[in-house]
């Protein structure tokens, strides 16, 4: 007992598991959207991209039988309706946060209108859980780290990459340039609106992924609303990890844990309603967003300087 | 090829934008292992030209040769791979990457390893003797580490030709003759530096030919510099000999208007921009504020318009405490303003000339709740009469007004008021020859009428032919005062520089 609690080991290990899990699946959308933001496009589209790579995801799992085609079509679905907003704010440059809203909107009714068909279903196929011998028979550490879903290891896996090509390559560089000064990057001869298309499309497909994430792995299955504003909660951890793929991630655990944390409440002996506690991390992103507004108030900013603002050339 | 092969040769370049030729039939040959000088008043065409030879912008005839070979530049990044590098007024530089990032942000290897080059970049720096540390930050550089950074970044892309657009405008003398060091050391390796200026003892200094352009024309091609004076240069550019530079009367001065006491003041980052400023400003003289670029002076006018609040300090107006009054009631006992941003800050763009006229005074023009167009109207003709300003019609939108009718609007405003103190801030910046002499009449001509005078200013050769007295600011303090009469160029340089004379 501490502070008058209890931890029974299984609710705790339980709480731990289901904080990766779902950190993992909101660190591949907020990953996602910090490559577009690196880039310079804000892409508030993300609740709806999220939406159709569930749906899609989970329509191609069924109708294929393997979820991993699923997955890619989660990807593909994920990119494509990205390139929406490739195509309005990036090459016309209209504004980013209109642009990024309709499609969140768009997106969460079309994948609601496209998943009509398949709500309840209970699908045949669907993720198994990684077995990585000796290491997942380990007491705790076992269960928590090795006894994860494919996809959790795949947000590890594309972290350590997002990380290496945003800062050990050439076009990671560029990629950051043009989020920092697009007229700087042009003027180096790169082309500012290929890399934004391109660091959109990728923030599209990483989207899908999580969405697939959740309607092929932590939740199986399509019901209205299955992402249920995480989309939001991903844009917002973007803010909170500062532009950085490893403080992100730090920061995907501890909303993880926030997500995790309302379904156990009777294991925990918590006070007040689980529906109070399933506020949790939605009222930790706002806190965030106040506290980084805050704290930032009088210190230049870590967002990069181009973010939100369309580029073109200047002529005369 | 002969031994001095020539590294440019720009032939009949035309370009035309909307309601301008900037360029009609423009000639520039240049040697290669020399410094040349493009000298112009503003809208000669010069800037145009080199964005034609750096592949900013394409001609529409005319054309461009590298070397003795006909090229044709689709945008910046093809210039640069024939060996052409420019340096913009405006820097190219990301500020939050570091030196060697911004290096090679063009040409890098795919996989970058930082630590081999930032080895390469300082070594490339070391063989031109610039002085700059690869691993720091854009943001924590003065402007002159800056500008070495893009000379570098050139340089890494292995440019033969280099085009330096005003390169002076904001570095420090000293800073400027270290510049010069460089481009020579450029020059013996064999390089060619294209070097723009309307500064002509830079020219002088630092060039072996010239080129002046004049209303996009070739004026006088290839001359060396040696055996011209300023002046033969400046009837050039010009096109009519130029008076000797102005100079007021000397005179005793009068009571004094505006005084400051132990100022200080936050910037828009909230580091302290001020640092206990005290000055006076009498009645019939000038006072010059002369400093490099962010170092207080904005921060400065701001407060005493002000526009900005003051941390501590006070600000007196004929004696009395107008610390913390606001503008209008500044405005109203005697203070006008002209403001660093014209246009934004002094004139709204969108609005008429009426409209930008009346903008201090449009109480005084009004019938009842109304404002009284008619009289407004004629208000604004007035000013546009007695200040000269050529526009269209009184009720056009002023932002398709040249730079220097847009001043002579704000400054026919602030003096109609008749002020008794006037804090012009960079009031001559971006003007042609005339526009400046111009403006400058009109505060002289204040001054012998008995206001008292502020001018902020980057330019040292106008702050030392109209100044009473010079103040240098550096670092948010007053570095020096000397007495117009006996300023001394060099001396201000080196407390411009943050050096004691």
């Amino acid at each position: 007992m501490i502070f008058g609690l209890t931890f029974p080991e299984a609710a705790v290990i339980g709480l731990l598991f289901a904080a990766i899990q779902f950190g993992a699946m909101i660190y591949l959308a907020s990953l996602g959207e910090m490559i577009a933001e690196r880039a310079g496009v804000l892409n508030l589209g993300v609740e709806g991209m999220m939406a159709m790579g569930a749906v899609g995801g989970f329509v191609f799992a069924i109708e294929t039988g393997n979820p991993w085609l699923g997955l890619l079509a989660a990807a593909v679905i994920g990119g494509a309706v990205a390139m929406i907003h490739g195509l309005f704010a990036v090459v016309l440059g209209a504004n980013q946060v209109v642009s990024g809203l309709a499609l969140t909107i768009f997106g969460v009714g079309l994948a609601n209108f496209w998943g009509t068909d398949y709500e309840g279903l209970r699908p045949e196929v669907q993720f198994v859980d990684v077995d990585w011998g000796p290491l997942s028979d380990i007491s705790w550490i076992g269960r928590i780290l090795f006894q994860q879903s494919p996809l959790a290891y795949s947000a590890v896996l594309l972290g350590c990459l997002t990380w290496f090509v945003l800062n050990r390559t050439r076009g990671g560089l560029a990629l950051r340039a043009a989020g920092e000064s697009a007229a700087t990057a042009d003027a180096a001869g790169h082309s500012v609106l290929g890399l934004r298309l391109f660091a959109v499309a990728i923030g599209g497909a990483f989207a899908g992924i999580g969405g697939a994430y959740l309607s092929l792995s932590i939740s199986p299955g399509w019901t209205v609303g299955v992402v249920a504003g995480r989309g939001w909660i991903a844009v917002a951890l973007v803010i909170f990890g500062a532009w950085k793929v490893r403080r992100v991630a730090l920061g995907a655990f501890l909303f993880g844990l926030a997500m995790a944390l309302p379904n156990r409440t009777e294991s925990f002996d918590l006070p007040w309603d689980p529906i109070l506690w399933s506020m949790l991390p939605y009222i930790l992103t706002i806190a965030v967003m106040i506290a980084g507004a805050l704290v930032l108030r009088n210190r230049p900013p870590p967002a990069p300087a181009a973010l939100g603002l369309p580029f073109r050339r200047e002529e005369r | 090829m002969d031994a001095a092969p020539l590294a440019v040769e720009l032939k009949g370049i035309w370009k035309r934008f909307p309601g301008v030729v900037a360029n009609a039939g423009t000639e520039l040959t240049v040697k290669r292992g020399s410094i040349h000088a493009v000298l112009g008043e503003n809208g000669a065409g010069k800037s145009t030209l080199m964005n034609v030879l750096a592949g900013v912008y394409r001609p529409e005839e005319g054309e461009v040769r590298l070397f003795g070979e006909r090229v044709v530049f689709a945008n910046p990044a093809d210039a640069l791979a024939a060996g052409v590098g420019m340096v913009h007024q405006e820097f190219r530089l990301v500020p939050t990457f570091t030196v060697a990032e911004n290096v090679v942000l063009g040409a890098a290897d795919r996989v970058l390893n930082m630590g081999a080059v930032e080895r390469r970049v300082a070594e490339l720096a070391g063989q031109f003797s610039l002085d700059v540390d690869p691993q720091r930050h854009i943001w924590q550089l003065s402007m002159g580490e800056r500008q070495r950074v893009e000379i570098l970044k050139a340089l890494w892309r292995d440019a033969e030709i280099l085009i330096l657009d005003e390169p002076t405008a904001v570095l420090t003398p000293n800073e400027a003759d270290e510049l010069g060091l460089v481009i020579r050391r450029m020059a013996n390796d064999g390089r060619s530096v294209i070097f723009i200026s309307h500064k002509l003892h830079e020219v002088k200094q630092y060039c072996d030919e010239a080129t002046v352009l004049r209303g996009g024309k070739t004026v006088a091609a290839s001359m060396p510099v040696a055996d011209l004076t300023p002046q033969q240069l400046a009837e050039l550019m010009v096109g009519e000999a130029t008076e000797a530079a102005l100079r007021p009367e000397p005179r005793q001065a009068g009571e004094q208007l505006l005084s400051v006491q132990n100022l200080c003041a936050l910037n828009n980052r909230s580091l302290e921009a001020l640092s206990n400023i005290s000055l006076s400003v009498h009645a019939g003289e000038i006072v010059g504020i002369a400093g490099v670029a962010g170092n207080g002076q904005r921060e400065l006018s701001d407060v005493i318009a002000g526009l900005r609040e003051s941390t501590s300090g006070t600000v007196t107006l004929f004696g009395e405490d107008i610390t913390t009054a606001t503008p209008r009631q500044r405005f109203r006992a005697g203070l006008s303003y002209i403001p660093e941003d014209r246009v934004g800050v002094g004139l709204a763009p969108q609005l008429s000339v009426t409209d930008n006229a009346i903008l201090r005074s449009y109480r005084e023009h009004t019938r009842g709740p109304l404002i009284a167009v008619d009289r407004a109207k004629a208000f604004c003709a007035d000013v546009v009469d007695s200040f000269k300003v050529r526009t269209g019609s009184l009720d056009q939108r002023i932002a398709g007004l040249s730079g220097g009718n847009l001043q002579r609007l704000l400054v026919g405003r602030e003096l109609t008021a008749e002020p008794s103190v006037i804090v012009a801030s960079q009031p001559t910046r971006g003007l042609d020859v005339q526009g400046v002499k111009a403006i400058q009449e009109l505060l002289i001509d204040a001054r012998n009428e008995g206001l008292g005078v502020l001018m902020i200013s980057e330019d040292l050769d106008e702050l030392l032919a109209i100044s009473d007295r010079i103040i240098v600011m550096h670092e948010g303090q007053i570095a020096a005062e000397y007495e117009g009469a006996d300023a001394d160029r060099s001396a201000i340089g080196l407390a411009m520089a943050g050096e004691s004379p």
